[in-house]
């Protein structure tokens, strides 16, 4: 999922026709997800990243959407926040009518799905690639949605760096009613190789769990990362100045 | 397009070093004083922390023009906020009135700044409103061009429940640090303490910010160090 060179939106009509976002500016990186047996687990960092600085270490990327409902977001922050503020309002009106009926995920999932692709159609994306999970009367869901409006479910799911290398430990490793160690267990080898080659990666993440029960998301932790391979120890030693 | 100034995407701090810091009891901001256009230096004093209520601050960096605007429409709005809510307003708000302008107006707006305040319900707040309108509540943060040189001095000496005291030795030692070493910042060290007695306002000339590598005590003259000297004082 790729987005089109900022440079050619300006062919399409003049600057001062609208406003369009053409860049981010604190970003987030990958978001992972996937379906367990009693639900679903996301993961993700807590960097918001200022170009190539790593300048904010505590942003929550993760955040609950009403009861059945967990949403990890990648991209520019303040379109997240803003994404939370529609949420939240979404919710809150659905509790309103005090029906015993709630949101769940799916029309969440649908929610998201029309207003990133409605701003993609006006040229102004809100710029976020975001994964939603949930669990609701017994059905689990697993859903995400990329700043141009594409929008898939799948048993596993990621964004960002990680659809290039979290994807293919998930399709070797995922199978059908995981337990939530093992679970856990594949999204800490997803995350640490995150860390290891990410450039925006930091090593501060937190993992949410969305079962029948409710949503939770853990406090924040950091991964141990293995560097005494013995091929790390002289890398250089035949052939100095090569890396 | 222009391809000699590299990416031009990447997001650029542009001149100034400012900083807001809680601690025990209340907030201090604290600002350098350097205005430059391009080269120049258009204004050596400058204010670059600015008042929004008797108990909110607001430090601006990056386009002066664009900073400013904003500060002034929000202390606008929040001077119709207190009167209608009839008791000062939360930092909160104010923070949430900045991020609305610089959210809403993302694509024409430049300026980072940092919001910081005391009320009697939270106690002394600092938000972070970076380009682009994220807020972030944050027990310290730093901005401008100024700032990159203080990331790793912070990552070190932070702790949390600073007294005032150590608070404001802390930003004045840090826009002083950034000074040495960021051309687009310079000047004198401004910092406006906030806590429950209300804003104090402090400022801080060269003379009493200390020395950092390779900078010299400044003397009147050549003249005076030649009177004082040992008697081979020019050196061949």
């Amino acid at each position: 999922v790729t987005n089109s060179a900022p440079s050619m939106i300006n062919l399409i009509g003049s600057e001062s026709d609208s406003q369009r976002t053409l860049y981010p500016y604190v970003t987030g990186t990958s978001v992972v997800g996937i379906k367990y047996k009693d639900g679903i687990l996301l993961a993700a960092d807590m960097g918001g990243s200022y170009g190539s600085t790593l300048r904010y270490k505590t942003v929550e990327r993760l955040k609950t959407v009403g009861k059945h409902s967990i949403i990890g977001a990648s991209g520019e922050i303040s379109d997240f926040q803003e994404i939370m503020r529609n949420l939240d309002e979404l919710i809150l009106y659905d509790n309103m009518w005090d029906d015993g009926n709630s949101l769940g995920p799916k029309e969440v999932h649908n929610y998201l799905t029309r207003m990133m692709y409605n701003r993609r159609n006006k040229f102004n994306p809100l710029w976020n690639s975001l994964v939603l999970g949930g669990v609701k009367n017994g059905q689990k869901y697993l859903g995400t949605v990329s700043m141009i409006g594409v929008h898939y479910e799948d048993n596993h799911v990621a964004t960002g760096f990680g659809n290039h290398l979290a994807r293919p430990l998930l399709r070797d490793e995922w199978h059908a009613d995981m337990t939530f160690e093992e679970g856990v267990k594949l999204l800490e080898k997803c995350m640490r190789v995150l860390l290891y080659r990410d450039r925006s990666a930091v090593n501060k993440l937190q993992i949410a769990k969305i079962t029948e029960e409710g949503v939770t998301i853990s406090q924040p932790y950091a991964l141990k990362t293995f560097w005494n391979f013995s091929a790390f120890q002289n890398p250089t030693a035949g052939a100095e100045g090569s890396w | 397009m222009d391809m000699s100034s590299g990416d031009l995407n990447a997001p650029h701090s542009m001149g100034t070093t400012i900083i807001g810091v809680t601690y025990n009891g209340g907030v201090v901001l604290g600002a350098d004083s350097r205005t430059s256009t391009g080269m120049y230096v258009a204004n050596r004093a400058s204010d670059k922390i600015t008042q929004l209520t008797d108990n909110v601050y607001i430090c601006r960096s990056g386009s002066a023009a664009d900073s400013q605007i904003v500060s002034d429409y929000v202390r606008y709005f929040l001077h119709q906020h207190t009167i209608q809510l009839g008791q000062p307003s939360t930092v909160k708000v104010a923070a949430n009135l900045v991020r609305l302008l610089s959210y809403n107006n993302k694509n024409s707006l430049q300026t980072g700044l940092i919001v910081g305040g005391w009320d009697k319900y939270e106690g002394g707040k600092i938000y972070g409103i970076p380009l682009g309108g994220t807020v972030l509540e944050l027990p310290f943060t730093i901005g401008g061009s100024g700032s990159s040189y203080l990331y790793g001095f912070f990552d070190q000496v932070w702790k949390e429940g600073m007294t005032q005291e150590e608070a404001e030795k802390l930003v004045v030692k840090a826009v002083s640090l950034a000074i040495a070493r960021d051309g687009a910042s310079g000047g004198v060290v401004r910092t406006v303490t906030i806590d429950k007695d209300g804003a104090t306002r402090k400022f801080y000339p060269s003379e009493t910010l200390p020395l950092w590598h390779e900078e010299l005590e400044p003397q009147e003259s050549l003249l005076d160090i030649l009177s004082t000297a040992s008697p081979e004082p020019m050196i061949s």
